[in-house]
């Protein structure tokens, strides 16, 4: 277990003086899935939220804004002046530090790439307790460590980015049901690149000719003139609401079994119109679906679940089919499998996106069956070139990481350049071995 | 540091040479396990045992004498520094002694549960020590049913289990908030170099069957656990059985 420190970004560097041996990370909302924002045994830092400090430059379209303050609060401010954030997760609760650590990418990463890319530039503070100014063209080096840098290289105080100037706060949203893996693999080659927002929902209890069924749904900013009247009259309406709370009490193990997941995913699937153009949706409807469900991980049952998010190249489209047969033969309960094509990389050497395919799915974390399945699925990964996603990993192994990240040893050379006595430290950098001067057993050996 | 699904990465074997001891070890190995230590008295069958461990396991030997008190914290400092954090510690030694040869030797006497009792304190202090700086770890204490209710075959022994066992369930309350715990394990009568040509007792198991109970309740974030499980219902009874029925029972 950790202590957790709640700090403002002037108390900050005091708080990281006085933490002990086993060193500090930072933590935003804590919505990565895996143990990336704990540390056992040491400290943690919050970020108390800054929100008096948005400053909406309207003329260069950026926010400066402190590093703790989450996605929803930002929405809040920014989509009634006509912005919108440069990418969106599948939910709002993440806080701009968090976003820039693990390079969150969205449903436009084919067109407009991942956080990192839209920071214009950061304050971080160091081990030594300096604050230092980065960016792509100052000390690019630390910049890109930082970016996709799990928090290793220091804590993001404030961050300056770029947003994308929309004329409503609607999306105008073609869906289509497509009925098995390989026609979604093509039609989404073939047509994302003609709408900014792409994302395919995937049903893995669909077996034989419908394997890897699912509904690929394109989106678009809409303009004025795509809403009726009466949204018209106020384009940039903005209110989200959270709609539903799931009951504290769930029947253990979980309301969610095979049964229900494949009752559900049926039912999703069929819901969905074969195919459907120009249908408008609200931004949380459209990018923060499970936000209206708080707590919905709960469903789970107390076990919960753990994330499991792979990247497969271009090229790699067998794999990637053998992939979601094994796990679909495995009884994969998967609430959400989530389909995305990426498309270029930054210059951040542990940023997970690159052009290619990406599925995360959300698997009990009591199966042991799957459990052991996983490992093989590694390696598959592996095999054909691919990797995994930091922020959402629970399950791999130091030596998935060093094949998965060749850049690591690269990453770590500017981590310890700015870090040299290992200061930073998490659960996840131990477990991964990403940090010198830890006690992981992978680099003391 | 343990994964998502509780799957270790360091495992350490106090006794290293213990058949209990290695199966546990060996039933907790899985894809994310990096190192196992084996810490015993005897080097060269340490070795031997390494050898039996898959491929992508490293395993380190490492010197111990749980008699030698003074040494317990630089052993485990030792495992941690070839090791990193330790996720889980099993304290495996221990001596038996032929009851008939204690009864007119008390210096040997005293040696048994200086292994068994004192022994364990200090190691299990010093593990215990670095669980709570980490943050996180499990440390399984094989204790016995012999120290549940201790008969007048075994007065030694089960005396140095009893007090064990109190040991142990006390530094698990000690621990609490700490986010490191303790398993107690206590097992029946197990086949394994310890029982080596005694007679066995009813509900006689195996170094694997304990471990399966062990990494179940493991899973189970357990506080103790009987092997084989039934007994915890055999001792509930006997536990509370009058004296002359208790001794005339045919126990092994
Ligand atoms: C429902 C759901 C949907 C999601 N969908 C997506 C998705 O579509 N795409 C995607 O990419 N991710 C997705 N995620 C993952 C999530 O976006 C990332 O894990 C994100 O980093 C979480 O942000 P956080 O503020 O909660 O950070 P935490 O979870 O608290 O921390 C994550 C990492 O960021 C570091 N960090 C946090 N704040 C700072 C700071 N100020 N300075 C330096 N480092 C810091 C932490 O040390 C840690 O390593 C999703 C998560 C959930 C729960
Ligand atoms: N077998 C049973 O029926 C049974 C039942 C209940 C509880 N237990 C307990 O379970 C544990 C494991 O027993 P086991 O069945 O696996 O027996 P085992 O194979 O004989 O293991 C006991 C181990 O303790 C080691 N040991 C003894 N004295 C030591 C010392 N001073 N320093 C370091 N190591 C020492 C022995 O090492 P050497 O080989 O070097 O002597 C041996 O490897 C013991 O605590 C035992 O009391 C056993």
């Amino acid at each position: 277990m950790g202590e957790l420190v709640e700090v403002t970004a002037a108390d900050a560097a005091h708080a990281v003086r006085e933490a002990g041996e086993r060193g500090v990370i930072a933590r935003g909302l804590g919505r990565s899935y895996g143990d990336a924002a704990q540390n056992a045994g040491g400290r943690v830092v919050r970020l108390r939220d800054a929100t008096g400090g948005i400053r909406l430059d309207p003329d260069t379209a950026t926010a400066t804004v402190g590093a703790g303050l989450d996605l929803d609060q930002l929405l809040r401010v920014i989509v009634p002046q006509g912005f919108f954030v440069p990418v969106s997760p599948g939910t709002r609760f993440v806080t701009v530090g968090g976003a820039i650590a693990s390079d969150i990418h969205g449903k436009n990463h084919h067109v407009d790439g991942s956080f990192g890319r839209h920071v214009r530039r950061m304050s971080l503070l160091l081990a030594d307790g300096r604050v230092v100014e980065t960016s792509p063209d100052v000390d690019a080096e630390l910049f890109w460590a930082t970016v996709g840098g799990m928090g290793l290289t220091g804590v993001v105080l404030d961050a300056t980015i770029s947003l994308i100037p929309v004329e409503t706060s609607r999306i105008a949203v073609e869906t289509r049901r497509i009925g098995d893996l390989d026609t979604m693999l093509a039609l989404m080659s073939e047509g994302d690149h003609r709408f900014r927002y792409s994302v395919a929902w995937l049903d893995l209890t669909a077996t034989g000719a419908a394997l890897g069924r699912g509904v690929l749904t394109w989106g678009e900013h809409a303009t004025v003139d795509q809403l009726d009247d009466r949204s018209a009259a106020d384009p940039l309406a903005y209110a989200p609401r959270q709609l539903v709370n799931v009951p504290p009490v769930v029947p253990r193990p979980g309301l969610l079994n095979r049964a229900s997941v494949t009752a559900f995913n049926e039912l999703w699937y069929r819901r969905a119109p074969a195919h459907r153009v120009d249908q408008i949706q609200t931004i949380p409807a459209y990018f923060h679906p499970l936000d209206a469900v708080g707590s919905w991980n709960r469903l789970y049952g107390h076990r919960g679940f753990v994330q499991y998010q792979f990247l497969l190249p271009f090229g790699a489209e067998a794999t990637l089919r053998d992939v979601v047969q094994r796990l679909v033969d495995a009884g994969a309960t998967s609430f959400l499998t989530v389909l995305k094509r990426f498309g270029a990389a930054n210059p951040a050497p542990l940023s997970f996106p690159r052009p290619g395919w990406t599925l995360s799915l959300d698997l009990p974390a009591g199966a042991s069956t799957l459990r052991d399945r996983v490992h093989d699925l590694d390696r598959i990964v592996l095999d054909a070139g691919g990797r995994h996603y930091l922020t959402k990993d629970a399950l791999t192994t130091p030596e998935c990481i060093r094949r998965g990240y060749p850049r690591l040893d690269e990453w770590m050379a500017v981590r310890d350049r700015v870090d040299p006595h290992g200061r930073w430290q998490s659960d996840l950098a131990r477990r991964l071995g990403l940090t010198r001067g830890g006690t992981d057993a992978e680099r003391s050996g | 540091m343990q994964n998502a699904v509780g799957e270790v990465q360091h495992v350490v074997v106090f006794g290293g040479t213990s058949e209990i001891g290695v199966a546990i070890a060996r039933r907790l190995v899985t894809p994310a396990t990096r190192v196992v230590a084996l810490a015993c008295r005897d080097v060269a069958a340490g070795e031997e045992i390494a050898g039996t461990f898959p491929d992508h396991v490293r395993v380190e030997v490492v010197p111990f004498d749980a008699g030698d008190t003074a040494s317990h914290e630089r052993v485990v400092a030792e495992v941690v520094e070839r090791g990193g954090d330790i996720d889980v510690a099993v304290l495996a030694f221990g001596v038996l002694g032929r009851q008939h040869e204690l009864d007119t030797d008390p210096v040997a006497a005293a040696e048994v549960v200086h292994v068994n009792f004192t022994g364990a304190v200090s190691v299990g202090l010093a593990v215990a020590g670095r669980l709570r700086a980490q943050g996180h770890g499990r440390l399984v204490v094989l204790s016995s049913v012999a120290g549940e209710r201790v008969r007048g075959a075994l007065p030694v022994y089960g005396g140095s289990k009893a007090g064990l066992d109190g040991f142990a369930q006390g530094l698990g309350d000690a621990l609490h908030g700490s986010g490191a715990s303790v398993l107690v394990v206590r097992p029946g009568f197990v086949r394994s170099k310890m029982t080596d040509g005694l007679p066995e007792a009813p509900l006689a198991t195996t170094p694997e069957a304990v471990a399966d109970v062990v990494a179940d309740g493991l899973r189970r974030g357990r506080r103790t656990v009987w092997a084989p499980p039934t007994l915890r219902y055999v001792f509930a009874v006997l536990r509370h059985l009058p004296g002359p029925v208790f001794r005339r029972l045919p126990l092994g």
